[in-house]
């Protein structure tokens, strides 16, 4: 099973680096799906989900930014009041922890996707799939 | 003469001390009043020990004589000058006659043997040529060895790194951290040191620099990194280390070198710590008794295994103006760039700064995240971050904030690498 593959980058904390990252994918036609910034003290980390990950890579990393390639899950939520806890709870009784997760609105569809890494992609994949929870493939992200 | 006895080589330098000494007197005011007011005249020098009776000449002392009040002949005998920067101060003149030239390019050309080079080699100078002893200092030594010398001197890094495959340079001659920014240039330009060129030796000085960034050259580029010293005020490059890279040979004909206690002056023990000085022993048109040239080394009289009984100096710790005081503690920058080159998830290229919050002196060390180092995870950065801090605790005794920076964010030197920036007023 192919999984999706999430950018991350390593960013100093200072005007013109978000822009300089949006303005180097942009140049490349590569278009973010989602993505989220974690910020701590003098630097952060940026993470998204693009639609196509080796070309973005390649990209910032000819940019000189520092940026490697995970493996993410990427499940489909009911878009109503529960919606997470579903998912996150069958984690939690699964004893897999997340390490970190955001979550976006589809324009075509009526679902919302969550973007989680975890410390046990494998078990994570079997627990929601005998759930019945729809676990998105990189083609799919592709496509949205 | 390299493999000289060492009693003979102490013979010979008594001779040309009480030469030197003589000389000075005769031929130099300066001297005849330091002596002077030292109580002392060149009839006092009997033996060797007898050095300890002369005063100590230091940098000042150029300063104040700029620009020749120290050169005992005309000025018709020089046929070079070189200048120091003069970025600490007022620059320094040095000149040289034909002779002084010679032993200059003596001295070389016998490190350069040692390390293993010869007419097949073609050396890259990449050290600056001009008013800086290095480009010219190397140049001669090399081709007085019959190698082919590439005087690339600094910048355009992507055009030495073109020549340095083209013309298949063997060694090159530069700062380390000039050379961490090649091979970073040639990584970028999908060449590999290693693999791609016939460099096998790298002369790397001008700059204090550590055994570990000497590991991670070797490790990364396949080459042999040799230490290389001296300073332009007695002559320029002198001395490397040999083949066996442990310590490096100080032609005892040449230069009489002593270790001293900073504070009090007193020679200390083989093995100790201290301040080198150094006399010129064949230097004519500004020859230094005595002179404190700041740096601190510990001194090995033992033979070499490679069999030169010259004395070593076992690398250069640091210079006493490098040295940062912080809250009252001791810091070199060359401890910290240790610490550094241990830690693969950070890069080679480092920057210092220190500041004062308030009464209290703080440091920052910015480092630049290698990708091996980058995780996705901010606790795992945190912890990087955590860990070089806690190593530069063990070693400083002094807290030191760690910044992890972008790759390529700290500036790359050509020359001389500027990597304290204390904003301190004093």
């Amino acid at each position: 099973m192919s999984e999706i593959k999430q950018i991350s980058l390593f960013v100093e904390n200072r005007p013109g680096r978000m822009a300089k990252v949006s303005k180097t994918l942009s140049d490349a036609g590569v278009n973010i799906r989602a993505m989220t910034i974690a910020e701590a003290g003098d630097f952060g980390v940026i993470r998204m989900v693009v639609d196509d990950p080796q070309k973005g890579y390649e990209v910032l990393r000819n940019s000189g930014f520092t940026v490697s390639m995970t493996d993410v899950l990427a499940v489909e939520m009911r878009d109503t009041p529960g919606g997470l806890y579903e998912i996150v709870s069958a984690l939690g009784e699964s004893n897999i922890n997340i390490d970190y997760a955001y979550a976006f609105v589809t324009a075509k569809s009526e679902k919302a996707m969550l973007i989680m890494r975890v410390d046990d992609i494998e078990a994570a994949r079997r627990t929601l799939s005998s759930r019945g929870v729809k676990i998105a493939t990189p083609e799919e992200i592709q496509k949205i | 003469m390299e493999r000289m006895p060492a009693e003979d080589l102490k013979a010979l330098q008594l001779d040309r001390l009480k030469a030197i000494t003589r000389y000075v007197y005769d031929h130099s005011s300066f001297y005849r009043q330091r002596f002077a007011e030292a109580g002392v005249t060149p009839d006092d020098v009997k033996e060797l020990d007898d050095i300890t009776k002369l005063p100590f000449t230091r940098k000042v002392d150029l300063r104040n004589t700029y620009p020749t009040g120290m050169f005992c002949l005309p000025k018709n005998w020089v046929v070079r000058y070189h200048v120091s920067s003069g970025t600490t101060g007022k620059p320094t003149v040095v000149g040289y006659t034909k002779g002084d030239i010679e032993t200059w390019t003596e001295s070389l050309a016998r490190a350069l043997t040692s390390i293993g080079l010869g007419r097949n080699d073609v050396i890259q100078v990449g050290y600056g040529y001009g008013l800086f002893t290095g480009g010219l200092g190397l140049h001669y030594g090399a081709e007085r060895i019959g190698a082919a010398v590439l005087p690339t001197s600094t910048g355009n890094t992507e055009r030495q790194i073109e020549l340095m495959q083209d013309l298949e340079s063997t060694a090159i001659a530069c700062t380390p951290s000039y050379f961490l920014h090649i091979a970073e240039v040639a990584e970028r330009m999908g060449i590999s040191i290693r693999e791609d060129t016939k460099l096998r030796a790298g002369i790397f000085g001008a700059e204090p620099w550590s055994l570990e960034t000497r590991r991670r050259i070797e490790d990364t580029t396949g080459i042999k990194a040799y230490d290389i010293y001296g300073t332009s005020e007695i002559s320029g490059p002198l001395f490397t280390e040999c083949q066996h890279q442990n310590g490096i040979h100080v032609w005892a004909d040449m230069f009489l070198i002593e270790i001293i206690d900073p504070k009090t002056g007193e020679q200390v023990e083989d093995g100790e710590q201290g301040e080198l000085v150094v006399t010129t022993l064949n230097k004519w048109a500004m020859p230094l008794i005595r002179y404190r040239i700041g740096d601190l080394t510990i001194k090995e009289s033992e033979p070499c295994e490679c069999g030169r009984t010259h004395p070593r100096i076992m690398r250069i710790l640091g210079r006493t103006d490098d040295m940062l005081v912080i809250r009252g503690i001791n810091v070199f920058p060359s401890q910290i760039e240790s610490v550094l080159m241990n830690i693969p998830e950070v890069g080679p290229h480092y920057q210092i700064i220190v500041s004062r919050e308030g009464a209290l002196d703080v440091m920052k060390v910015r480092v630049e995240l290698t990708d091996r180092g980058f995780s996705d995870r901010i606790g795992d950065l945190m912890a990087l971050n955590r860990r070089i801090s806690k190593e530069l605790k063990n070693v400083l005794n002094i807290s030191a904030e760690v910044e992890l920076v972008e790759p390529g964010v700290i500036p790359r030197s050509e020359g001389k690498a500027k990597r304290v920036i204390d904003t301190r007023k004093v």
